[in-house]
């Protein structure tokens, strides 16, 4: 793979941003939803603007729901059974430019994930500038609209800065593997939820210049 | 006492009216009694008295706790029913706890009404029979002012028309409870006593003070040298539009627009904005059937008000057809204009609220919530949900690391350790084995041994990675020498990100 300047890791790590809000797919891998969730929250960055969160009821009893002491914003949550309801509430969030965001997690692959739902959802998300993520999963990346798809897994923690056999920040694997308007890349992140709150994107498999520092560039994301 | 026994016989568990049955309010010294029925009274079971006391008398006492401002309500909503009779009605419920006959009360001035109901004598028999058709019981009395009705309904004969008022006690007055203690002391028992004094020496002994106070001012009312007004409360506006159909029809979604832009401008003019919404469809079969919406904020836009409707108008069974639509307003509450902001852009809470009834009318009042902090360490109890728009949301600071997943119910795990109280080594869940390879912790949480039921055990978190980064929330339960059962049970909790 080739190296990744700088600037094309700072761009794809940054939180999507008001003008340039879209939709994007997350796969996390089996035993990462708990990261996709952590890594969609960690793009949103902290604020004070509320983010619908819907789930459906297989994602809900698999992978549990989020939990308010581990976001640090105000959470409005949607329990639904089916996926079609969850993408017609998504659909209906995307219109609401109250809200900071809106996520939506559905598991499996049911037909009402289709590409003209995802293509509406986009064009919604896109017109009225609410960012829209989607995490997928167990699911695989068929046909979508989605602007940027990410792959998603956990990697083992940073080391803990007072404790050697704690865990530390966490750190995850991701890989953009289809977007309209980035070069797809992969990275290591590594997100301290701190005061800093810093999002760090380290190119997963460095050559070249980059090779000598992979260890120790981080970008904090300018939010 | 009388709304409480009709909501027991709603939901079935009403007692035999022959049992003792009090309701009781908060006193400064415990609970005292605060209504009775007739078999209580009978037993001797006075309003004012503590409820201990009482039971001492009365060992077979049945109590409840009464709900005074639900009484307030209910007394309010009676007040407009009364107009049937007269147009002045007020619901008056000034009075001292424990005044004989309840404090509540009616207020109709019936000035040039009664004639219509054959007199007054007729009159005030036609109210106790329609009250009592309603399940309440009553005493009327008919005076020239307000004070001498008051009176005259609790310490006069049944039905009194303009008896004379000298023999009342004094705390028909209207007085509070020390004004009539010190009348009492002065050996002033009756209102003919205190008319007999010179107003002079009642002046300077009673110079200030409230109408509760000042026996003067009272005495003034009763006779009617003073004015007192029955100054009757507009009834709330009916907002409600019609669709008066020449044949039946099955769909009524053609007509929802016009029903809706026909309410918003009454609603509109009357600068008030729709809570809830209820669609009533008449039946050519004489049959009625419903459906109600409801709005978070208060609304007047008719097309976020027929979207409300727009996939539940199947629900209603049409039958052979209807010919009648009536959209109401049940419940408003005052809107004013809105101004959008500078750059023209409409409000974004109003945004916000359209989309939490968009998707409550869609999904059910459950589905949606908001999430709120509350202060407890329990994890399950961390976090309430609360409906949408209840509260601002608030961001608490940040306390102890927190998983960003947390199941509804721990799940429980088969665990291998190393250390008996130690973390664990080895662990299985959802029939795959899991080696941890680091770990953080204890972390532990005590029962809220003001909730919790004795005998709950204490919780040791640990933060555990197994060796292929997944990031778990596990916690043992109790210790194995706390004496609160047997060996501790592990659960997993929640996921790390």
């Amino acid at each position: 793979m080739a190296s990744f300047p700088l600037t094309q890791a700072r761009r794809a790590g940054l939180p999507a941003q008001r003008a340039g809000a879209t939709l994007a797919e997350v796969f996390p891998a089996p035993g990462a939803e708990a990261a996709a969730a952590g890594f969609v929250m960690a793009q949103l960055g902290p604020g004070s603007g509320a983010v619908l969160w819907i789930q459906d009821r297989q994602a809900r009893r698999e992978t549990g729901r989020p939990f308010l002491a581990g976001f640090h914003r105000p959470l409005m949550l949607l329990h639904l059974s089916r996926p079609l309801d969850v993408m017609i509430a998504a659909e209906e969030g995307a219109q609401c430019r109250a809200l900071a965001a809106v996520v939506a997690e559905i598991r499996g692959d049911p037909p009402a994930v289709d590409f003209t739902a995802m293509k509406r959802l986009a064009l919604r998300a896109e017109a009225v500038g609410v960012p829209c993520w989607l995490i997928r999963q167990a699911a695989t990346a068929n046909l979508s609209a989605a602007r940027d798809r990410w792959r998603i897994s956990s990697l083992p923690s940073a080391a803990h800065p007072d404790d050697p056999r704690a865990p530390g920040a966490p750190r995850w694997r991701a890989e953009l593997f289809r977007s309209r308007d980035r070069r797809p890349g992969d990275w290591v992140v590594c997100h301290d939820p701190g005061t800093a709150d810093r999002l760090d994107l380290v190119a997963a498999v460095p050559d070249g210049p980059l090779a000598e520092d992979a260890g120790t560039v981080g970008q904090r994301a300018a939010r | 006492m009388d709304r409480w026994q009709k909501m027991q016989e709603r939901s079935g568990n009403a007692l035999p009216d022959d049992l003792p049955q009090a309701l009781a309010a908060e006193g400064a010294h415990g609970p005292v009694i605060h209504a009775v029925n007739r078999a209580a009274g009978l037993a001797g079971v006075t309003v004012g008295a503590r409820v201990v006391d009482m039971r001492a008398l009365c060992p077979a006492l049945r109590v409840e706790f009464a709900d005074p401002e639900g009484d307030r309500a209910a007394l309010d909503r009676l007040a407009l029913w009364a107009r049937r009779w007269c147009p002045w009605t007020i619901a008056d419920d000034w009075g001292p706890a424990g005044t004989a006959g309840g404090s509540h009360g009616l207020i109709l001035d019936t000035t040039g009404s009664d004639h219509l109901w054959g007199g007054e004598a007729a009159m005030l028999a036609v109210m106790e029979a329609d009250l009592s058709a309603q399940g309440l019981s009553a005493r009327l009395a008919l005076a020239p002012t307000w004070g001498a009705a008051w009176a005259l309904a609790r310490f006069g004969p049944v039905r009194a028309i303009c008896a004379p008022t000298a023999p009342l006690p004094v705390a028909a007055l209207r007085l509070d409870g020390e004004t009539v203690l010190l009348l009492n002391r002065l050996g002033l028992r009756t209102i003919g006593h205190l008319a007999d004094l010179p107003r002079l020496s009642l002046a300077r002994r009673f110079p200030r003070g409230a109408p509760v106070q000042n026996p003067l001012i009272r005495l003034d009312q009763l006779t009617g040298h003073l004015p007192e007004p029955v100054s009757a409360p507009d009834a709330p506006p009916v907002f409600r539009s019609d669709a008066r159909l020449a044949e039946p029809i099955l769909d009524p979604s053609h007509h929802l627009p016009g029903l809706c832009a026909g309410l918003c401008e009454q609603l509109a003019k009357a600068r008030h904005g729709a809570r809830r919404l209820r669609l009533t469809v008449y039946r050519t079969d004489g049959e009625i059937s419903r459906i109600e919406a409801a709005c978070a904020q208060p609304s007047r836009d008719p097309a976020h008000l027929a979207f409300l409707f727009r996939d539940r108008l199947e629900r209603i069974n049409p039958g052979f057809g209807f010919d009648l639509i009536s959209l109401e307003a049940p419940a408003t509450e005052a809107l004013a204009a809105r101004q959008a902001d500078l750059a023209g852009e409409p409000d974004s809470g109003q945004d916000l609220s359209q989309l939490v009834d968009r998707l409550t009318a869609r999904f059910g009042r459950t589905a949606l919530a908001q999430v709120q902090p509350v202060a407890s360490h329990i994890p399950e109890r961390s976090e309430t949900r609360i409906p949408p728009l209840a509260a601002p949301p608030a961001v608490r600071p940040r306390s102890a690391e927190r998983p960003q997943r947390l199941f509804d119910h721990p799940e429980e795990i088969g665990v291998l350790h190393t250390v008996p109280e130690g973390p664990p080594a080895q662990f299985q869940w959802r029939r795959r084995s899991y080696r941890v390879a680091r770990y953080q912790g204890p972390e532990r949480i005590a029962p809220e041994w003001w909730q919790d039921k004795p005998g709950t055990r204490l919780r040791d978190y640990f933060k555990v990675e197994d060796t292929e980064g997944h990031r778990f929330w596990l916690y043992r339960e109790g210790r194995a020498d706390d004496g609160r059962g047997g060996a501790p049970r592990w659960f997993l909790h929640g996921i790390f990100a």
